[in-house]
């Protein structure tokens, strides 16, 4: 069986996450990938026609706290912590475009 | 060396002090940790401030609580005000949280003494702790093989008697797999029974804290600690902190249990023998035993395989190099956030990443993703309706004992079919631990895993209590 | 603006309304506006590794209580994540309702009677704040930006109406009494320039029943005047672009309320692949009928129905007195109004005064007293202030406070309180006799005199009908 997975799939999906792969990497993970999606083709022997998607082990609802200000941290800190910051600011190079 | 009841015991009233075991256990770190790897981190000056500190409450006549001077190793992916916390990860070398995981404040609280930070995969993914950024763990008994991963450091710290307890995390089986492959007892608790506030996320729906020691009851002590409603996370239960030591001694007698094909069938001959043992020890115990059928676990591996991947691309998008971590400098912000994240991700990172990324993005949603949680339903189903015959679950650990560092590095899917026994319990968020129970291999440890319903961690603890005796164990 | 040659204009409008809570969506940290850079924040809001959110029950409760002011269903609903890359969003993925937002379908009647109905208004996360350096100040140009995350987490409610608004003017009115209803219940400032009120405007044309043309949407508006020229520039550059034999491409565009126009700021990428998916940090929220109960008896009176109330005080009310209306309740002036006309002043003169001095010291007037209002507007309507005294009274009275007598003491307007009124009068009679007796005798014209002399002594402070009434009682 040929992989379900493209190679310029993968190479899309990395761009998506921000991730720079060379030819050799991508030929790689594009079958390492493709293995496990093999794999869950398993899931389609099920009938799932129907069957509720669960995003939680558990149905809890309204999990809600009282709007009420709690201490925040130091900036010091926080920014001491930053590759680099300015003005008490984050700083980063070039923005390409707004955000969407 | 002593268990952590005693040791707490001892320090309380006074025949040791925190101080003292926290110089023993610091001892026994130096003696291999070079050789072994286990800790990424040894935090010795605030480990000698929190005994300091346990042995004022003490000598002031006060109660310093249940893990009274009881050193304790933590995973490298709960946060530690202060303490570097690096998640096995390049990405994240060098950083200090400004915050504490609830989990350190609870152990702090009820008297343990965090020694350090212990090694792991990088971000909690893998099955040997071979992924993590800084070199692997070796395995205490066997320094050639694994000791199994997700939270191997963890697992190797107490069968290496470096700490009576330590903590680790388990989203497919990161706590049971280095458990059983170590020797010692592991415990994946109910989703929503500890607090996930300060763990670094993998995958958030499945990830759950939980306890390693040597003996059950360690075990049970401390996850008594840890467990309990925390208003910091909002898929925390409700109720207060289970009663567990308590019920330690209620044994099996009276009970159902079953022996489940999926759970036991691809384990190694000398690994379903020990399961054997094991339901002939809780027959004895008076319990029935019934095998059972539960075709649907089959696809936990798959379900899995997409469902953890696709929430660990988002939870790790944040690592962009704009406000802590690694930064690799480029020309605009988009090259910067793809240069920091391909020089500081592992291989193992990124193969997840790029899964979970593919599994929900348009057009594969649906195939991938939003099967997979139908999949995950099925399960939770399937599990609910053993349950009604059952009171809990038996089956192997691992289809294997621990294997050699390298064997499985380059086969990803050969490893992840190393997680194919737990993986189903994080799907349905329900508690499984595992004893350890026998030798096969190289006198290598062999883990039973027991699995029960959501909050079923008293009747699990004392029914691994039943096998630790028939074992031979005190 | 109507377009030439039957083409009709298409509006759509999202409105993104910042929540007045205490502390953000998510966390503890103070939701506060101009605080120092990176003062308000803390694990959660910065994403921190290990951090979690819980959700602020009373984000929920002013979501629900917008929903409840457009006549939406409370929903159950769910939170996702919205997935894309940008240093402004500390966690690289916006917490938003998706397809089951909380507060489903709904209306808005605007004051000219036109329904606009509404999609959703559903609760997200808002983002942190960039500012470029070098290069003009904007993101185009700049060398690097330096990001703060005070506002990262603040809680807000996006308002998506439907493709019902004709014309710029409508679009307009329909912020204006979108903006009102924020007000009403407690939701918003309704501060646009401190950007608690952003408007996203789609924008497309078609000639009249033809099916709906390609949009274009026009981002971060964040006054009604550019909401306006910018709907009206779209439209144009559109008709424009159709009429030339062009087509318009899907794109979102920015507003330049310098230059006056639109221009593109992206189209639709491929990259445009959110990866949707159920927060799994945060669990179903669904208010039971309780609580929801809870928080529609909290509820105040709309913006429309105070309209009604207000104007149900007028007798016969011309369209310029309706407009003054809508302006008092535009700016929430109602209740000084109500109270004024409660205590025995005009409804005629309390909606001017309030439509025209009150309005244009706006800012001021939250520290204003309706006590102030009232017994400056008494004494205007009892003549012991003429119309540009008491206007300029509540000048002073709104830039410095004060008490209203005093004030007009102080500015030399007591002379004209009636007792010294009724001196002054007595005086000139006795002074000028035989006027007095002419006048008495039926000569009305001697009146106007009278004023004048009045008018000297006062440095024409007086008030004539005040000092008519006074020549009446002694005549
Ligand atoms: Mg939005
Ligand atoms: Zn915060």
């Amino acid at each position: 069986m040929s992989s379900p997975l493209r190679r310029e799939e993968v190479a899309h999906v990395a761009k998506l996450a921000r991730l720079s792969l060379t030819d050799a990497e991508l030929d790689l993970f594009t079958e390492q990938l493709g293995q496990v999606l093999e794999h869950a083709n398993d899931m389609n022997s099920l009938n799932l026609e129907g069957v509720v998607a669960t995003a939680h082990p558990f149905g809890l609802t309204n999990v809600v706290r009282s709007d009420e200000v709690r201490a925040s941290l130091d900036r010091d800190e926080v920014l001491a912590m930053a590759p680099d910051a300015q003005d008490g600011r984050f700083a980063v190079p070039r923005i390409m475009g707004e955000a969407p | 060396m002593k268990t952590a009841v005693q040791i707490a015991s001892d320090v309380q009233r006074g025949a040791s002090s925190a101080d003292e075991q926290l110089s023993l256990s610091l001892e026994a770190v130096r003696a291999r940790n070079e050789e072994l790897h286990v800790f990424l981190y040894v935090d010795e000056d605030g480990a000698r401030e929190a005994a300091a500190r346990v042995d004022d409450v003490i000598a002031k006549g006060d109660n310093a609580g249940p893990l009274a001077g009881v050193p304790i190793a933590i995973k490298d992916n709960v946060c530690q005000r202060g303490v570097p916390t690096t998640c096995g990860s390049k990405i994240l070398q060098g950083w200090r949280p400004p915050y504490s995981a609830t989990v350190i404040d609870r152990l702090l609280a009820a008297g343990a003494v965090p020694v350090g930070k212990t090694n792991l995969d990088e971000f909690a993914m893998g099955s040997s702790t071979e992924n993590s950024a800084f070199g692997p763990t070796r395995n205490p008994l066997c320094p050639s093989r694994v000791p199994g991963g997700s939270s191997g450091g963890s697992a190797a710290a107490v069968a290496a008697d470096m700490t009576p307890l330590a903590i680790g995390s388990d989203t497919g089986g990161s706590i049971r797999q280095p458990a059983a492959l170590c020797g010692i007892v592991g415990m994946k608790p109910t989703y929503g029974l500890v607090s996930r506030y300060g763990l670094i996320a993998f995958s958030s729906s499945l990830d759950q804290i939980g306890p390693f020691a040597k003996t059950v009851t360690d075990a049970a002590t401390l996850l008594e600690v840890l467990a309990g409603h925390d208003p910091m996370d909002s898929t925390s239960l409700p109720e207060p902190s289970p009663s567990l030591v308590a019920h330690l001694n209620d044994g099996v007698a009276g009970k159902r249990i079953g022996v489940v094909t999926e759970l036991i069938e691809g384990a190694d001959d000398e690994i379903v023998n020990e399961v054997r043992r094991a339901l002939q020890a809780f027959r004895d115990a008076g319990a029935t035993v019934v095998e059972l059928s539960i075709p649907e676990l089959r696809l936990g591996l798959s379900a899995y395989y997409l469902i953890a991947p696709a929430e660990a691309s988002s939870n790790l998008a944040r690592y962009d190099g704009v406000r802590y971590g690694l930064r690799v400098d480029a020309a605009d912000v988009t090259a910067m956030n793809e240069a920091t994240r391909t020089a500081g991700f592992g291989d193992e990172v990124k193969r997840r990443i790029m899964l979970g990324t593919y599994a929900l993005s348009a057009g594969y949603y649906d195939a991938y993703y939003g099967q997979a949680l139908k999949v995950r339903t099925q399960m939770i189903d399937a599990f609910a309706r053993a349950y009604r015959e059952v009171d809990f679950l038996v089956g192997a650990t691992t289809p294997t004992v621990a294997f050699a560092i390298g064997e499985k590095a380059s086969n990803p899917m050969a490893m992840y079919l190393s997680d194919v026994f737990t993986i189903p319990t994080n799907l349905a968020g329900e508690a499984a631990i595992t004893v350890p129970f026998g030798t096969g291999e190289a006198d290598l440890p062999i883990g039973v895993q027991l699995l029960g319903p959501g909050r079923s961690e008293a009747q699990l603890l004392s029914a691994a209590r039943v096998l630790e005796l028939a074992d031979g164990r005190p | 603006m109507t377009l030439a040659n039957g083409w009709e204009i298409v509006v759509g409008l999202e409105v993104h309304t910042e929540l007045k809570t205490a502390s953000k969506m998510f966390c503890g940290c103070a939701n506060s506006f101009g605080a120092e850079p990176n003062t308000n924040i803390c694990p959660v809001c910065l994403g921190l590794p290990g951090s979690l959110p819980v959700l602020n029950e009373r984000a929920v409760e002013l979501a629900m209580a917008i929903g409840m002011a457009l006549h939406s269903t409370i929903a159950p609903s769910t939170f996702h994540r919205k997935n894309y890359f940008y240093p402004d969003m500390p966690k690289d993925f916006q917490i938003s309702q998706y397809d089951l937002p909380i507060n489903v379908g709904g209306y808005l009647d605007l004051p000219d009677a036109s329904r606009v109905s509404i999609e959703r208004a559903h609760l997200e996360e808002d983002t942190g704040k960039s500012t470029h350096l070098g290069g003009t100040g904007r993101l185009q140009g700049a060398e690097r930006s330096l990001v703060d995350y005070n506002r990262s987490g603040v809680p807000l409610v996006e308002i998506v109406s439907g493709p019902d608004i004709r014309s710029s003017a409508q679009a307009r009115a329909y912020a204006q009494e979108l903006r009102g209803i924020l007000i009403a219940t407690g939701a918003s400032d309704g501060r646009m320039e401190e950007g608690s009120m952003r408007i996203d405007a789609n924008v497309s044309i078609r000639k009249a029943n033809a099916p709906f043309g390609t949009r274009c949407e026009i981002k971060n508006l964040n006054s009604l005047r550019s909401l306006q020229r910018a709907i009206d520039y779209e439209a144009l550059r559109q008709v424009e672009l159709l009429e030339g034999g062009g087509t318009v491409r899907q794109e979102t565009r920015h507003w330049d309320e310098l230059l006056g126009e639109t221009s593109t700021m992206r189209v639709k990428e491929d990259a445009d692949d959110y990866r949707y998916f159920r927060e799994p940090d945060l669990v179903d929220l669904a208010p039971d009928q309780s609580w929801q109960d809870r928080v529609r008896a909290g509820l105040s009176p709309m913006p429309a129905e105070r309209r009604q109330k207000l104007a149900a005080r007028l007798i016969d009310p011309t369209s310029a007195q309706l407009d003054a209306v809508e302006v008092v309740i535009d700016l929430g002036l109602d209740d000084l109004v109500e109270r004024a006309v409660d205590e025995g002043v005009s409804a005629t003169l309390a909606i001017s005064r309030a439509a025209n001095e009150l309005a244009a010291s706006i800012d001021e007037v939250k520290n204003f007293s309706s006590e102030s209002f009232t017994a400056t507007l008494l004494m205007e309507q009892r003549g012991e202030l003429s119309a540009t005294q008491a206007k300029t009274v509540l000048a002073e009275l709104l830039t410095h406070g004060g008490d209203p007598h005093e004030v007009a003491r102080e500015m030399g307007f007591e002379q004209l309180s009636s007792s010294s009124l009724g001196a002054t009068v007595a005086a000139l009679i006795e002074e000028h006799p035989d006027e007095w007796t002419r006048y008495r005798e039926g000569d009305e014209k001697l009146a106007q005199f009278f004023i004048g002399q009045v008018m000297k002594l006062t440095k024409g402070q007086a008030n004539g009908k005040s000092v008519v009434a006074e020549l009446q009682a002694r005549r």
